[in-house]
Parts: structure tokens; C-alpha cells; sequence
């Protein structure tokens, strides 16, 4: 018996001495200590996404039993009937950021080709740095701009003849407000251009310099060689829009304030619709039932579950390229 | 093509030009020290953004307090002992927390924070900020402290000193610089935010200086605003909306500035 009590007293000795001694090989307290502290703040940020996952998943799972898989399908959203169906946002949200990447990626490609290819020095550092300022412009800033500059312009000087000249394609008939999907994607374009601009920047830097040289040197004109770094980063490039999709899918208030905020698929690019950030961040406060709550946080837990594996991915292909040349991202 | 690159490039910077020209001749108009300093009144009646500015302030100083040590622990542990499975987890981890959208992490604040304490508060405000400060600041400290030169560490060592103070003495002091620059950039980008306030600090028509009330902020403010019927709400929301990017811009500039001089 007491033999036994020994054994256990000394297994928990090893033990508390393993844990000292991973958190600290000098045998130092203060190391031990610090160590714990900082591993501490480690593992809170890892709490934080679980806890992300978990609260959400908690939150949303009675709207989840109620509707199941329709949610993703019904395209009926009516909270006063209890009607919850997600389709018309996943449309709007996925339509938006199409026509905020379709002219955010030829744009961020032109300035980075531009800023690393092209400029000289003295041009390219102010250039980049006032392209970085557009990232720094909040979310609410644009959505202001965008309901009193942006849609007015829109709605006079560029829908009219898109309706005019592509009105036999669905996408540009319909009545013209300038607030609607178009506007919506627009504004997005102008807000993750920079974004894309900073990684595809950074991947084509990473290219490593012979690849130029060897492409002059066979007699390539600058264009043909500028199209050798930009294979040569196609990977890269491919994180960089994943990331700017990431974001354009998330954003929220620029969206919110021009997009007409109207469940509804249509096929007109000028008509109203929703996303599913913006649902979320109209809808929330005024959500008195449960279910209706909670269908709203299960629109979040979707969001957060798409940006997840988006941005996840686009970090992976960022990294490889950036980590095998060693410069940082 | 370089008409193409070129053109691009110019179209972004006349972009950024024109959006914050616009803002400056849209805003000046409205701004006055009442409006500095006073309360939201009726619409017709005037009345400030004062208490948004007070709100703000203090939503950034809340954030700060919790995000800054967490942030800049956090890179700490990523480039000391940042090596092993579990920290390029936390690495991973850290780098996609930057890109989940920050509704999300309002309507996540608001599950633990804003439901069980039964109101909107300052406080949720406040660490729903600092959820979107802790990746951009651990990211900084981790990238600074990594250009702090080993031999630097190998010396302090070297001379008897244990781990701890190394990096808390020798190293952390040697990339300060570079971190004070990461945290203002937090800041700068946290300032800005609209959507993880809508339901965690939520807003407010008076001065508030309880952490566990409702508070207002600049940006809730020009949204309500923005979308409000009313001109001369527009008008406010232009104002304050200068007073945001004033900030903002001038700790980009600052940043700017510092980063130069040092590199």
C-alpha cells in the first residue's frame, strides 16, 4: 500500500519534472515561466478559432435541425413566416465577389507587373505606398462614397450603355438605379485590388532574377519576358486571388450600403440583391426570435467555414512560393 | 503594354486621389468645434460627433489593452519557440484569423459576450477589436524580432543571461521599433471597422463612459448616418468621416515616415 502510494507520487515527480523541462531545457524558473506565459497567449489564439467554430456551431444548430440541407436551397427567405432560405444571398455574395475579382486581378496584375517590372525605384516606393493607402481606407468609407458618388455615376454615365450595347445578354436588362449587384461588385473590386496587388507584388519579386536574364538573353522582347516571371508565379498569383476572394466574400459594410439589400436572384447585374454578410449585419439586431437568430448565425458559421478554407489555401500556395525563394511575405 | 501596367496604376492612384479629395471638400464643410465636441441632436437641430470620438477612443484603447500584449506574446512565442507542429499551427491559425471576415467575429463576440451579460457593451466592443488586432500585431513582432541578429542573442547568452531576459532585454528592445510601427498599423486598420461594432458596442446617442454600455463610435455613427434619409445627416457623416481618415491617414503617414528612416 504505501509502496504503491510511493510509485504514484513519484510517477506525478516525473511527470511535473517532464513538463519542466520541456517548458524549459536550461532548468531556469523565470524561462519556465516565461515560456508558460507566452505558450498561454499561443494557445488563446488557437481557443479563439476553435471557440469560433464551437459558439457558432451552438448557436446555429436549431436552425440547422429545422431546415437541414434546404437552407442552402430554398430560396424563400421570410422571417415573419419563418421561412428561412439562404439560397439568394449565396448568389449575391458569390455573383459580387465574381465582379470584384473579374476586375480586381487584371488590375492588381497591370500596377504589380507595373511596380516591380517597370518603374523605376524612386517611382515605385511612393506608387506602392499610395496603392497601400487604398487598403487603409475603411470599409465604411467606401459605402459612403459609393452611395453618394460611385452608384449617382454608375447609374448616369456607365449602366446606360452597358444596357444599350450587351441589353440582348439577361445580365445588363432590368431597370437602372445604380444601386444593385453591379455597383456592389464594383466598390469590392476597388477594395481588394490593393490587397492583391501587395501578394502578387511580393510572389513576382520572389522570381528569381536568372529567369529574366535567361529569357533576355535568348533574344525575348520585355513583354515575352515579363510573361516568363508571370508563369513562373502562377502559383502564387493563384494564392494572391484566393486572397483577395477571401476578402471580398467577408466584406461587409461597403456591400451592405450599395448592393440594394433585396433577397431576390435575378439575372440582371443592375438589380438588387443581398449577401450574406450583409444580412447578417442588417438583420442581426432585429432578429427577436430564436430561429430567426439563429439562422442568421448559421449564415455566419457558413462564412466563416468558406473564408476558412479559402484564405487556408491561398496561404499555402503564398508560402510556397515566397518560403522557396526566402524572401518574406 | 507598359500602357496597360501604366494605366492600371494610374487608375488605382486616381482612384485613392479622387475618393480622398472628395471626402476632404465634402467634409470641411460641416466642421466646427460644436461638431467636435457636442452630441448627436434631431435631425435640423445640428448637434456633433463628440461623443463617437470619446467612443471611439475608447473602443481603441480597450482593444489595445487587450490586443497589444496578447498580440505581441503571441509573436514572441512564434519566432522563440516557433518551431514544431503545434506552432506552425498557431502560425497557420493566426494567418487565417486575419482573413476571417470581421462580421463573423462580431456575431462571435456577441454569442459569448453580448448574450450572457444580457446588453451591448463597450467591453465586447472592445475585444471584438482586439480579436482583428492579435494576428496583425503577432505577425509584425514575429517578422521584427526574426531581423534582430543572432549574434546579439549569442552574446547576451553568452554572458550568463537566461533566455527570458535575452528576449525581453536584448531582443525585444532591438525590434521595438519595428513592433511600435505593427501595433499603430492595428490600430489604423481597427479604427476603421464598422461591422464587428454593429452588435457588440452598438452605438449610442449620448456620452457614455461606463465599459458596460452601449458606446458609440465614428464609424457606427457615418453608417447610420449614410444611410439616413436626412441631408444634413449626409453632411455629418462627410465630417466625420474626414475626422476617421485624418486619423487614419496620419498614422499611415507617421508609419511611413519611421519605416524609411530606419531601413
Amino acid at each position: 500500500m504505501e509502496n504503491s502510494a510511493n510509485m504514484g507520487r513519484h510517477d506525478k515527480l516525473k511527470f511535473v519534472g517532464w513538463w519542466w523541462h520541456t517548458l524549459s531545457p536550461t532548468g531556469n524558473a523565470g524561462d519556465a515561466i516565461f515560456r508558460g506565459l507566452m505558450s498561454c497567449a499561443a494557445f488563446l489564439v488557437l481557443l479563439i478559432v476553435g471557440g469560433m467554430i464551437v459558439a457558432l456551431g451552438v448557436k446555429s444548430l436549431p436552425a440547422i435541425q429545422q431546415f437541414g440541407f434546404n437552407f442552402l436551397i430554398s430560396r424563400e427567405w421570410n422571417p415573419v413566416k419563418t421561412q428561412f432560405g439562404a439560397l439568394p444571398f449565396v448568389y449575391g455574395t458569390v455573383v459580387s465577389s465574381a465582379i470584384a475579382l473579374l476586375i480586381a486581378v487584371p488590375l492588381s496584375l497591370g500596377i504589380a507587373v507595373f511596380l516591380v517590372e517597370q518603374a523605376p525605384r524612386f517611382l515605385a516606393r511612393p506608387i506602392t505606398f499610395l496603392v497601400e493607402l487604398l487598403a487603409a481606407i475603411p470599409s465604411v468609407v467606401y459605402g459612403l462614397w459609393g452611395i453618394f458618388v460611385l452608384a449617382p455615376f454608375l447609374r448616369v454615365h456607365v449602366e446606360p450603355p452597358l444596357g444599350r450595347w450587351f441589353g440582348w445578354l439577361p445580365l445588363f436588362q432590368g431597370s437602372i438605379t445604380g444601386i444593385g449587384l453591379f455597383t456592389g461588385g464594383i466598390i469590392m473590386a476597388i477594395m481588394v485590388t490593393p490587397i492583391i496587388t501587395a501578394v502578387v507584388r511580393d510572389v513576382l519579386a520572389a522570381v528569381p532574377n536568372s529567369q529574366r536574364e535567361a529569357a533576355l538573353a535568348l533574344g525575348a522582347t520585355r513583354w515575352e519576358t515579363t510573361r516568363v516571371v508571370l508563369v513562373n508565379g502562377v502559383p502564387g498569383i493563384a494564392g494572391a486571388v484566393m486572397l483577395g476572394l477571401g476578402r471580398a466574400l467577408g466584406e461587409t459594410m461597403a456591400v451592405t450600403m450599395v448592393i440594394g439589400n433585396r433577397p431576390q436572384i435575378s439575372a440582371s447585374l443592375f438589380e438588387p440583391s443581398y449577401t450574406i454578410a450583409s444580412v447578417i449585419a442588417n438583420e442581426f439586431t432585429e432578429a427577436t426570435q430564436d430561429i430567426y437568430l439563429s439562422a442568421l448565425v448559421e449564415l455566419g458559421l457558413i462564412l466563416f467555414l468558406v473564408t476558412f478554407v479559402v484564405n487556408g489555401f491561398a496561404r499555402l500556395l503564398v508560402w510556397n512560393v515566397t518560403r522557396r525563394s526566402g524572401t518574406s511575405s | 503594354m507598359t500602357t496597360f501596367t501604366g494605366a492600371c496604376t494610374a487608375l488605382a492612384i486616381s482612384l485613392l486621389l479622387i475618393i480622398l479629395l472628395y471626402i476632404a471638400w465634402q467634409g470641411i464643410g460641416s466642421l466646427n468645434l460644436h461638431f467636435l465636441l457636442e452630441s448627436p441632436r434631431p435631425v435640423g437641430e445640428g448637434g456633433g460627433i463628440g461623443n463617437a470620438i470619446v467612443g471611439s477612443l475608447v473602443l481603441l484603447m480597450l482593444s489595445s489593452a487587450f490586443g497589444m500584449p496578447i498580440g505581441i506574446a503571441v509573436g514572441i512565442y512564434l519566432s522563440e519557440f516557433g518551431k514544431g507542429r503545434l506552432a506552425s499551427l498557431v502560425r497557420f491559425v493566426v494567418d487565417t484569423l486575419t482573413g476571417i471576415p470581421s462580421i463573423v467575429t462580431g456575431v462571435f463576440v456577441y454569442a459569448i459576450i453580448v448574450v450572457p451579460f444580457k446588453h451591448f457593451s463597450a467591453l465586447a466592443g472592445g475585444i471584438a477589436l482586439a480579436m482583428i488586432m492579435i494576428p496583425i500585431v503577432a505577425r509584425t513582432t514575429e517578422e521584427m524580432i526574426k531581423l534582430v541578429p543572432q549574434n546579439l542573442r549569442e552574446g547576451a547568452l553568452a554572458l550568463g543571461a537566461p533566455q527570458w531576459r535575452v528576449t525581453l532585454g536584448i531582443v525585444l528592445p532591438a525590434a521595438a521599433s519595428g513592433i511600435a510601427t505593427g501595433v499603430m498599423l492595428a490600430v489604423a486598420r481597427v479604427s476603421g471597422e464598422t461591422a464587428p461594432l454593429l452588435f457588440t458596442a452598438f452605438g449610442s446617442r449620448f456620452f457614455n463612459y461606463y465599459l458596460d454600455q452601449p458606446i458609440a463610435s465614428l464609424t457606427v455613427e457615418i453608417y447610420n448616418y449614410a444611410i439616413s434619409p436626412y441631408d444634413e445627416w449626409h453632411a455629418q457623416a462627410w465630417a466625420a468621416t474626414l475626422v476617421l481618415m485624418s486619423l487614419i491617414l496620419a498614422i499611415n503617414i507617421v508609419v511611413r515616415f519611421f519605416t524609411r528612416r530606419k531601413f
